[in-house]
């Protein structure tokens, strides 16, 4: 498999405000200081569908047009994975189903798909390309970047992979510890000139991985409080410029052997 | 004949589309509410009858017809699993048991080795019907739920692929794939790219999806679950029965050597970048995905024997993809829907059709579109209102999910096409 150029990113998650200006953060010249996440805006869309919007598909969205940068959105083919999917929306449903009156709303059952920010990206941004949604519990990101991986090697051009998951609410949340919010979306394969910012390659072991302990307590605590925060050690790398491998969890068994080259 | 009003911005060769190698079906197996295994299929295809009924799952209280199978709650599973223990799973592990296909897979285990072998499933409830009952076994005073709940075992997503994995004894890449109704037409593209890539040598791929109040409520709240049994491109069709399935195949590029295999030739997916829950009325997506399935396999619309419809029997569905059948295939051209036998599957809907198009393949038949009396007279394809006795080098089969996801496979005989 041929290296693949990663050409944006997108990042929200607290004390990460985007990708931009987590660069220095990430890269260990500005310290992490956790702060609360903005709330997510999902601007890319639609009033009618903003209104509609649940808050996980609108920080997914969020991430999603931060990578995109200039590249236009209909030529996105996109992967979307996620551990928990839309948490808030299936509490609510969970709720109103042990309740006396068990009729459910029609846009919360839409909505409580997995692959509702998958279907709401597609409409905001007009792509008819394929729109995947996947999980593989705590190793999400790593399994979608997998699949990104294995369609840019069918000749797949723009490719997008958001991960992203918000805590789940009481009394899920006892049961799932997910304590933070994270999203993150990385355009890979462009097909305009764009920016360069590493070449990923990558390929499957069945064995799972090593250690991955980051070396900044405040980042290695926000890498286990979220499935879409296994992404940190990857991207530390990459906004380091750093030549690395990895070894990220793959399918909880297995691993993605990534092999991080920087473009400059 | 194609019609000349194709969007010129159809994307029929998204990305550089490649052909690709066929990847055989070297072992499969099902369980729906017609029964567990092949030949309860086989059979009720056969005799044209329905496994529908009318809704007599848990207390729920809508007015409609389901596909339930009958034996989930007398058949818990084996000890060694039993940490997984929920009706989808066990549903998933009927499946498991029968065609000899736990044997197959011990088989390929033993010639490529348990970590080439990947586990792709496709699902929408997952386990969920675990949780709402949890929901209503909560503590009344803390609002906790009942202690021996196990959230990643049953409800999270990842849990059918984890559960499959674990029952056979694999290590290969592991996956779920969840895009609400295509989610298990998908997993057969996302194993073909990974047999190409060689991340593995075999894949198992399947769905599952079971009953539950969150489908049986939430398609009844957008009025899309009709009050008798559903009818497929019929002129009164007033929506889906929900029906509840679990389907698998063993994947493989080689088959072993002199056995031919039912195989897939090409695949396609696309999104409607429509709406949430309605399809493009024009179905010009589903088309392109049909039309993606052709140019991989390197197959003409003349070449397509027969389609195995999404057919849920919604008016918006049938409708769109009756356009897009014909976009792609021309006027007439034969096809049927199976969801008047065993309901609308959901996540597991996608490989119902393909296995039933391996069945269909396999005894040369073309099943009814049961329960289809009076044809929408809008309607240019052929809807067969009999089985007919057939040999089939082809069969295209359709999955459409919310969201706009649509996924269009076309399986075959690999050995009977031309190099």
């Amino acid at each position: 498999m041929n290296s693949v150029l990663v050409s944006g990113i997108g990042l929200m998650a607290p004390g990460l405000h985007g990708w931009t200006a987590s660069r220095e953060i990430l890269a260990g010249i500005v310290p992490h200081e956790p702060n609360e996440c903005p709330k997510p805006t999902g601007t890319c869309l639609r009033a009618a569908e903003r209104r509609r919007a649940t808050s996980v598909t609108r920080l997914a969205l969020d991430v999603a047009s931060e990578a995109l940068g200039n590249t236009p959105p209909s030529s996105v083919t996109s992967i979307f994975t996620s551990s928990g999917g839309e948490v808030e929306i299936i509490h609510g449903i969970f709720d109103q189903l042990a309740s006396e009156d068990r009729r459910l709303s029609p846009t919360a059952f839409h909505n409580s798909v997995h692959n509702a920010a998958a279907g709401y990206w597609s409409i905001c941004s007009g792509s008819h390309h394929s729109a995947d949604s996947l999980c593989a519990y705590d190793d999400s990101f790593a399994t979608g970047l997998g699949e990104a991986l294995l369609r840019c090697a069918c000749g797949e051009q723009d490719v997008l992979l958001v991960a992203v998951d918000l805590p789940p609410l009481f009394p899920i949340s006892e049961f799932r510890p997910i304590t933070q919010p994270f999203a993150v979306a990385l355009l890979l394969n462009p097909s305009i000139e764009s920016a360069k910012l590493a070449r990923l390659k990558g390929h499957y072991v069945s064995a799972s991985p090593g250690s991955d302990d980051l070396d900044e307590p405040g980042l290695e605590s926000l890498r286990l409080a979220n499935p879409a925060a296994r992404s940190l050690s990857l991207l530390m790398a990459i906004a380091a410029g750093r030549q690395k491998s990895l070894n990220l969890g793959y399918g909880m068994g297995g691993s993605l052997m990534i092999e991080i080259e920087p473009c400059n | 004949m194609l019609p000349d009003n194709l969007p010129s911005d159809l994307p029929d060769s998204i990305g550089a589309m490649r052909r690709m190698t066929p990847v055989r079906l070297c072992a499969y197996t099902l369980v729906n509410a017609l029964g567990p295994g092949r030949e309860a299929t086989l059979t009720a295809l056969r005799k044209q009858a329905s496994g529908l009924r009318p809704c007599d799952f848990l207390d729920v209280d809508i007015p409609t017809w389901i596909g339930r199978v009958d034996g989930v709650e007398s058949e818990p599973l084996p000890a060694a699993l039993r940490s997984y223990e929920c009706r989808n799973h066990r549903l998933a592990f009927m499946a498991l048991q029968q065609d000899n296909f736990m044997a197959a897979v011990a088989a390929a285990v033993k010639r490529h080795g348990a970590g080439r072998i990947a586990v792709i499933i496709g699902t929408s409830t997952s386990g969920i019907l675990e949780t709402e009952l949890a929901y209503r076994a909560r503590e009344p005073s803390s609002g906790r739920l009942p202690h021996n709940f196990r959230y990643r075992q049953t409800q999270n997503t990842f849990a059918p692929a984890d559960f499959i994995r674990t029952a056979l004894g694999l290590e290969g890449p592991t996956l779920t794939i969840s895009t609400a109704c295509s989610s298990s037409a998908k997993v057969f593209a996302s194993a073909t790219r990974m047999l190409e890539a060689g991340w593995c040598d075999a894949a198992v791929v399947g769905g599952v999806d079971s009953l539950c109040n969150t489908t049986l409520y939430g398609f009844n709240s957008l009025e899309l679950v009709s009050d008798e049994p559903c009818r497929p491109a019929d002129q009164d069709r007033k929506g889906i029965s929900i029906g509840e399935a679990a389907g698998f195949a063993l994947l493989e590029r080689r088959g072993t050597d002199g056995d031919e295999y039912p195989a897939l030739l090409g695949y396609g997916e696309s999104a409607d970048a429509y709406h949430m829950s309605s399809p493009h009325p024009d179905g010009l997506w589903a088309a392109a995905a049909m039309r993606q399935c052709l140019t991989r396999a390197g197959l003409n619309p003349n070449d397509v024997d027969f389609t195995l419809l999404h057919g849920t029997a919604t008016r918006t569905n049938d409708s769109a993809e009756d356009h897009a059948l014909v976009n792609v295939l021309g006027e007439n051209a034969p096809c049927a829907s199976v969801k008047g036998f065993i309901g609308h599957t959901l996540g597991a809907a996608g490989i119902m059709n393909v296995l039933m198009a391996c069945i269909c393949m396999e005894e040369g038949f073309t099943p009814a579109s049961l329960n289809t009396r009076a044809i929408d007279p809008a309607f240019k394809s052929r809807i067969m209102l009999e089985p007919e006795q057939r040999n089939l080098g082809t069969v295209l089969t359709n999955a459409f999910g919310f969201g706009g996801s649509n996924a269009s496979l076309l399986l075959g005989w690999p050995a009977r096409l031309q190099p």
